[in-house]
C-alpha cells in the first residue's frame, strides 16, 4: 500500500481547508452536532448489534428480564436505522442544503437546536422503552404512540428547517441531492402517520393497541417498512451520494438526465414494494404479485442510481488507489447494487419461498446497511469533519485500516448469513425417502452455531473499524489548527 | 419529438414538493385501500372469536417480550410447512389480532398452530430454561414470568381500547372482564366465561395455583394460538352460522 504517498494530496487539500474562514450565514455548529451524535450512536448500534449477536451463538448472554434478545433487536435496528442513520441524514442534508442553496438554514439556530436535541431525547426514549418492554412490536417502527407524537413534531420541524431553506435559496435550481433529501422527509412523514394509527389504553399510560387488524395490518406495517429501507436507507443516502462523491472525487455528476430519470421512478416504484415481505401469506394473492412485479421494475432505477454515482468517477479512477475516502464512497456504491440486485431476486415468489423466515434475509439487509448506508455515511463524515472543524484529517491511514476492516466484516457477516439461512430453507423443506420430514426444527437451530460465530466475529471488526474512525475524528479535532501554525513556524523560520 | 423539460421542476419548490407526494401516495393507495373495500379479502370463518381477557393479557406479554423477533405466526401453504406445522394459516385467523403478529424470522418455528400441541407443564418448564427441554434450543430464559404477578387493575380498559379499534367486545364482555379472567385462571365459576368465549381453555397455567402470574397469561395465550378454527369441518366457509 502506498500510503505515504497516498497521504500527501489529501493532508494538502485538507490543509488548505484548514486556511479557510467560517462562511458568514451558514450554520455549522447544528452540523457539527449532528456529525457528533452520528459517530456516538454508530458506536452504540453496531456494539449492540454484536452483542445480539453473540447471543444468538451464545444464549447465557441473555441476561434477566432487560437484556432478552427480543427486548434487545429493536434497540440495535432503531439506534443503527433511525440514531446512526437518522442523525447522519438530518446532519448531512443540512449541510448540504445550506452550500447547494447558497443560504443559511431557515427558522434560525434554535430551531435547528429544536430540531437536534427533540431528535435525541425522541431516540433515548424510544430505546430506553424497549428494554422495559414499552413496544408497539411493529419492525422499526416499535416506539408508542407518545414517542411518536414526539418525532412527528421533530419531523415537521426538521421539513420546515429544510424546505424552508429551500424556498429562500439564492440559486434558481434545486441541486439533485435535495430532491432525494426532500422525497425522503415527505415520505417518511406519511410513512410514520399512517402505520402509527393506534389507540392508546389511557393517555397517562404506555401501552396502545394498532388501528388496523390482521392482514390490513401487515400490510400497513410493510408498506412502512420497505419504504423505510426505500426512503429513510436509500432516497436519503442517494442523496448524500449525489453530493459527497461528486465533492470528493472533484467530478461532476456522471449523467444529469440519468438522475431525473432515476430520481422519478425510484421514488414512484418504491413505495409498491412492501408486499414481497408478504409472499404466500394470508395478504391477496394479487396484492403479493404486484409486490413482486414492482420490486423487479425498481431494479432498474436502482441501477441507474449506482450507474449515476460510479460512473461519477470517470476520468478519476486513478483516485481509488490514494483515496481511501473515495474508496469508501465508490464501495458504498457498489454495495448498493449489489443489494439491489439480490432484492428484487429475493422478492420472486420461487426464490423468496426458500429465503423467507430465515438468515438470507438478515444477511441481505446487512449488506445495504454496513455496505451501503454506512459506507456512505462514513464517506460523508470523513469528508465533512476536515471541513467542519478546519483542521487536516489526523490520520490518512487510520482510514486504510477502517476501511480494511469494515470490508472484511461484511464479507464475513454476509457469507455467514448466505450459507446459514439457504441452509435453514433447504433443511426445513428437506423430506427423506420414506417421505417423512427429514429435519426437526431444532436440528436446523443446531447447525447455525459456527454461522452465528463467524457472524459476531464480522460485528466485532465492523466496531473496531468504527472505534477507528471515532478516534481519528477526536485526534483532529484536537489538533490545534495545524496550516496557520505551520505558516506560522514557515515565516519565523 | 418534443424535448421534456426538467426545468420548471426544479426550478419551484413547491411544484417539486407536490409532485414527490403526488407521486409517492399513488402505489400505497392502490394497494392498500382495496384491502378495506373488498370483501374477499377477510373471508369469515367459524370460531374465530376475540381473544379472553387473560389470553389478550398474554399477548401483550409476547409483544413485550419480543417473540415476534424470533417465531413466526404465519403458515404458508406448503407441504413441508403444513406437515410441520398444521393447516396454512388464513386470513380470518388474525382478524382480531391488533397488531398483527405474523412475524419476519424463523430462528425458532413457527407459533401460529402451537395451542394444545404441548402440556402446559412443557410450556413454563420451557420458559423457564429452554435448554432443559431442548438442549440445542438458544431462547432466553423467561423465569422472571413465574415472580410477577399479572396486572390486571386495568383490564376493562384494555378491552375498551380493542373495542375502539374495532373488536366486537360486547358490554357484557368488558364489564365482566375480571371475572372472566378470574374464572379461566381458576377453571372455577367458568359457566359465563365458556358462553361467551367457547372452547376457551381453563385452569392454573403456571402450577402456581395460589398466584396469578404473566406465565399465567402467556401460556394461555400460547395455548389458544391456532385452536379457534376446526379445519376438520367441511362447512368451514359457511358464512352464516
Amino acid at each position: 500500500m502506498s500510503i505515504a504517498v497516498a497521504s500527501i494530496p489529501i493532508q494538502g487539500q485538507a490543509a488548505s481547508l484548514s486556511q479557510q474562514e467560517a462562511i458568514p450565514g451558514y450554520n455549522e455548529a447544528i452540523i457539527k452536532r449532528f456529525t457528533v451524535a452520528t459517530v456516538v450512536w454508530a458506536l452504540f448500534g453496531f456494539s449492540v448489534g454484536t452483542y445480539i449477536a453473540a447471543m444468538l451463538a451464545f444464549p447465557q448472554l441473555n441476561l434477566g428480564e432487560f437484556l432478552t434478545f427480543g427486548r434487545v433487536r429493536p434497540v440495535h435496528t432503531s439506534a443503527v436505522v433511525f440514531a446512526f442513520g437518522g442523525n447522519a441524514l438530518i446532519g448531512t442534508s443540512l449541510y448540504v442544503v445550506q452550500r447547494t442553496c447558497q443560504t443559511g438554514l431557515w427558522g434560525g439556530p434554535r430551531l435547528a437546536n429544536f430540531l437536534f436535541w427533540g431528535y435525541q431525547a425522541f431516540l433515548v426514549i424510544a430505546l430506553t422503552g424497549y428494554v422495559m418492554g414499552i413496544t408497539q412490536s411493529r419492525e422499526y417502527a416499535e416506539p408508542e404512540w407518545y414517542a411518536d407524537l414526539l418525532l412527528l413534531v421533530v419531523w415537521i420541524v426538521y421539513f420546515a428547517i429544510f424546505f424552508g431553506t429551500i424556498v429562500r435559496r439564492r440559486e434558481p435550481h434545486i441541486y439533485v441531492a435535495n430532491w432525494f433529501y426532500l422525497a425522503f422527509i415527505v415520505t417518511v412523514a406519511v410513512l410514520h402517520i399512517v402505520n402509527n394509527l393506534a389507540l392508546p389504553v389511557s393517555f397517562t399510560g404506555t401501552k396502545s393497541y394498532a388501528e388496523f387488524s390482521g392482514v390490513q395490518d401487515a400490510l400497513v406495517q410493510w408498506w412502512y417498512g420497505h419504504n423505510i429501507v426505500g426512503f429513510f436507507l436509500t432516497a436519503g443516502f442517494i442523496g448524500i451520494m449525489y453530493y459527497f462523491v461528486p465533492k470528493q472525487a472533484e467530478r461532476p455528476i456522471y449523467s444529469y438526465r440519468l438522475s431525473i430519470v432515476h430520481f422519478w421512478a425510484l421514488i414512484f416504484l418504491y413505495i409498491w414494494a412492501g408486499p414481497h415481505h408478504l409472499h404466500y401469506t394470508a395478504l391477496p394473492d394479487w396484492a403479493q404479485t404486484l409486490g413482486a412485479a414492482f420490486s423487479i421494475m425498481l431494479w432498474m432505477p436502482s441501477w441507474g442510481g449506482m450507474i449515476n454515482g460510479i460512473m461519477t468517477l470517470s476520468g478519476a479512477w486513478g483516485k481509488l488507489r490514494t483515496d481511501p475516502i473515495l474508496r469508501f464512497q465508490v464501495v458504498a456504491v457498489a454495495f448498493y447494487g449489489m443489494a439491489t440486485f439480490e432484492g428484487p431476486l429475493m422478492a420472486l415468489k420461487p426464490v423468496n419461498s426458500l429465503s423467507h423466515y430465515t438468515d438470507w434475509t438478515v444477511g441481505h439487509v446487512h449488506s445495504g446497511a454496513l455496505g451501503w448506508v454506512a459506507f456512505i455515511a462514513f464517506g460523508a463524515l470523513y469528508y465533512m469533519v476536515p471541513r467542519l472543524w478546519r483542521r487536516p484529517l489526523w490520520s490518512v491511514k487510520l482510514v486504510e485500516w477502517h476501511f480494511w476492516l469494515a470490508s472484511v466484516a461484511i464479507v464475513l457477516y454476509i457469507s455467514a448469513m448466505w450459507i446459514s439461512g439457504i441452509t435453514q430453507g433447504l433443511m426445513w423443506r428437506a423430506y427423506d425417502q420414506f417421505g417423512f420430514l427429514q429435519y426437526s426444527f431444532a436440528d436446523s437451530v443446531a447447525m447455525l452455531h459456527p454461522y452465528y460465530l463467524t457472524r459476531a466475529l464480522g460485528g466485532l471488526l465492523y466496531v473496531a473499524g468504527a472505534v477507528l474512525m471515532a478516534v481519528n475524528f477526536v485526534m483532529t479535532i484536537r489538533q490545534p489548527a495545524p496550516a496557520t501554525a505551520r505558516a506560522e513556524a514557515l515565516a519565523t523560520a | 419529438m418534443p424535448r421534456f423539460n426538467h426545468a420548471p421542476i426544479e426550478r419551484s419548490s413547491f411544484l417539486l414538493f407536490l409532485l414527490t407526494f403526488f407521486v409517492i401516495s399513488i402505489g400505497g393507495l392502490v394497494e392498500i385501500v382495496p384491502l378495506f373495500k373488498v370483501e374477499s379479502t377477510v373471508t369469515p370463518v367459524q370460531g374465530v372469536r376475540p381473544y379472553t381477557p387473560l389470553e389478550q393479557l398474554g399477548r401483550n406479554i409476547y409483544t413485550r417480550e419480543g417473540c415476534y423477533t424470533c417465531h413466526s405466526q404465519m403458515i404458508r401453504p406448503f407441504r413441508d410447512e403444513v406437515d410441520r406445522y398444521g393447516h396454512y394459516s388464513i386470513a380470518a385467523e388474525s382478524m382480531y389480532d391488533h397488531p398483527f403478529l405474523w412475524g419476519s424470522k424463523r430462528t425458532g418455528p413457527d407459533l401460529a398452530r402451537v395451542g394444545s400441541k404441548y402440556s402446559n407443564a412443557w410450556h413454563v418448564a420451557h420458559l423457564i430454561d429452554p435448554r432443559a427441554v431442548v438442549p440445542v434450543s438458544i431462547m432466553p430464559s423467561y423465569a422472571f414470568l413465574m415472580d410477577k404477578d399479572l396486572v390486571t387493575s386495568d383490564i376493562r380498559d384494555h378491552l375498551t381500547a380493542l373495542r375502539g379499534v374495532g373488536v366486537p367486545y360486547s358490554d357484557d364482555m368488558i364489564r365482566k372482564a375480571a371475572d372472566d379472567l378470574k374464572a379461566q385462571a381458576s377453571g372455577e365459576n367458568a359457566d359465563d366465561l365458556m358462553a361467551r368465549y367457547p372452547k376457551a381453555k381453563l385452569g392454573d397455567f403456571d402450577g402456581q395455583p395460589d398466584r396469578l402470574t404473566e406465565m399465567d397469561a402467556l401460556v394461555a395465550y400460547l395455548q389458544v394460538l391456532g385452536t379457534m378454527v376446526d379445519f376438520t369441518d367441511i362447512r368451514l366457509e359457511q358464512k352464516d352460522k
